[in-house]
């Protein structure tokens, strides 16, 4: 057996998730704050697998009126015309604004979807105890974490329209259905990825070393 | 910076952080975690840049957005006007939401660590202010100022086929207020404030 490398969790300690001081751990069971800050001392995000798969299979769901249903509904000259996140980028693909499609579909489709499958591949390797790949499964995380607020970007675009497509009986824009589902899916995953607990990754290998 | 014994915010390594050189980090052993990056005068320079921030905020509030031209009509907006009108069409959450990220937390994340680092500077402690730290920590992921700014440049050119779009003072002060925000929270070194906590009386 490998002597294991010190943790807060081996060496019964806890650290502040705010101030990061380090203090020991409270007995089980016991609510215990820090002494320099106040704020509650956790040794492991509460509940954390069990949250993280609850949001992410909430958004799952939401994820799909998101993309079916439109998100922009143009209305001009008494015509309406009904606009999916994709059928936008399909528009700026015929139009030659390639980078635009690009931004459009990586931001709204693309990072929503990775962001969800590989919160759902962290949840189960950790739930296997997988001891393999821990920096690389640490590196998915942090990505995931960083990336997720960019998805906002469709949601702000259809604010601008909303503002300055007002033009009266000559063309007028709306928000479509899909608007809220997209927005709770963005919200959502940025919940779940905050839920889950990297420090679990690594947990694994110390009960491996046991 | 003295040196403190710090747990991976990623994976739980105990480990001791020295202090660090001019220009350079620490990461963490194990996972790579940047645990400490050098940071000079940080509070003071944190300071300067927010308080740049708050003018910023005021312009990109107060005035004129982006206007919408075409035939020799106008269609003028402030940042509020796209939350407002969401608001009419019944989109209340999305409104909620977008105000939220683009003005609230932006707002008082600024505010509040300006309550917390200006009276630091001098060497007081602002009441409750750990509580203050603590609620920062909750709201920081949800200001996005630069995300904003992403999606008023797709809308300029998704707007540009059907009219003249003009950038108001306010756009310019958001490309402003997104540099300084990231360049505030890249100079803040928390545990510099922690240090300066401890030694004030």
């Amino acid at each position: 057996m490998r002597h294991p490398l010190p943790t807060t969790l081996n060496s019964g300690l806890v650290g502040c998730g705010v101030c990061h001081l380090i203090v020991p751990a409270p007995a089980s069971g016991l609510r215990a704050c820090c002494p320099r800050c106040g704020a509650t001392l956790r040794i492991r995000k509460p509940n954390s697998l069990h949250r993280t798969w609850a949001l992410v299979i909430a958004a799952l769901i939401f994820y799909i009126p998101a993309n079916v249903l439109p998100i922009t509904i143009v209305t001009s000259l008494g015509i309406k015309q009904a606009d999916t996140i994709m059928s936008g980028v399909f528009y700026f693909l015929h139009d030659g604004s390639w980078y635009i499609a690009a931004v459009i579909f990586i931001a709204s489709v693309f990072v929503p979807l990775m962001k969800l499958i590989i919160l759902i591949y962290l949840l189960i390797s950790v739930q296997n105890g997988s001891t393999t790949r821990l920096r690389d499964r640490t590196r998915l995380y942090r990505i995931t974490e960083a990336v997720g607020r960019w998805s906002m970007v469709d949601i702000f675009v259809v604010t601008i329209l909303v503002a300055l497509v007002n033009l009266g009986a000559l063309a007028t824009l709306q928000a479509g259905p899909a608007a809220p589902f997209f927005a709770l899916v963005v919200v959502i995953t940025m919940f779940a990825a905050m839920s889950f607990d990297p420090r679990l990754i690594w947990d694994a290998k110390e009960q491996a070393n046991d | 910076m003295s040196e403190h014994v710090v747990a991976c915010h990623e994976c739980d390594l105990l480990q001791r952080l020295p202090a660090v050189p001019p220009g350079g980090q620490a990461r963490c052993g194990r996972c790579g975690y940047v645990l400490a990056r050098h940071k000079a005068d940080s509070i003071e320079r944190t300071i300067a840049l927010l308080v740049a921030g708050v003018f910023l905020f005021v312009i990109l509030n107060a005035f004129p957005f982006l206007a919408f031209k075409r035939e020799g009509f106008i269609q003028q907006s402030h940042l509020a006007t796209g939350i407002v009108q969401l608001f009419r069409q019944g989109m209340s959450g999305v409104a909620v939401l977008v105000a939220l990220t683009t003005i609230i937390a932006p707002g008082l994340q600024m505010a509040m660590f300006l309550y917390v680092l200006l009276p630091l500077r001098f060497d007081r402690q602002a009441p409750g202010m750990f509580r203050v730290f603590r609620y920062l920590n909750v709201i920081a992921p949800w200001g996005m100022v630069e995300v904003f700014m992403l999606g008023v440049l797709v809308s300029i050119v998704k707007l540009a086929k059907m009219a003249t779009i003009v950038p108001g003072p306010a756009v310019w002060a958001l490309v402003g207020l997104m540099f300084v925000l990231a360049a505030a929270s890249a100079a803040l070194d928390p545990h510099e404030v922690w240090d300066r906590w401890e030694a004030s009386p």
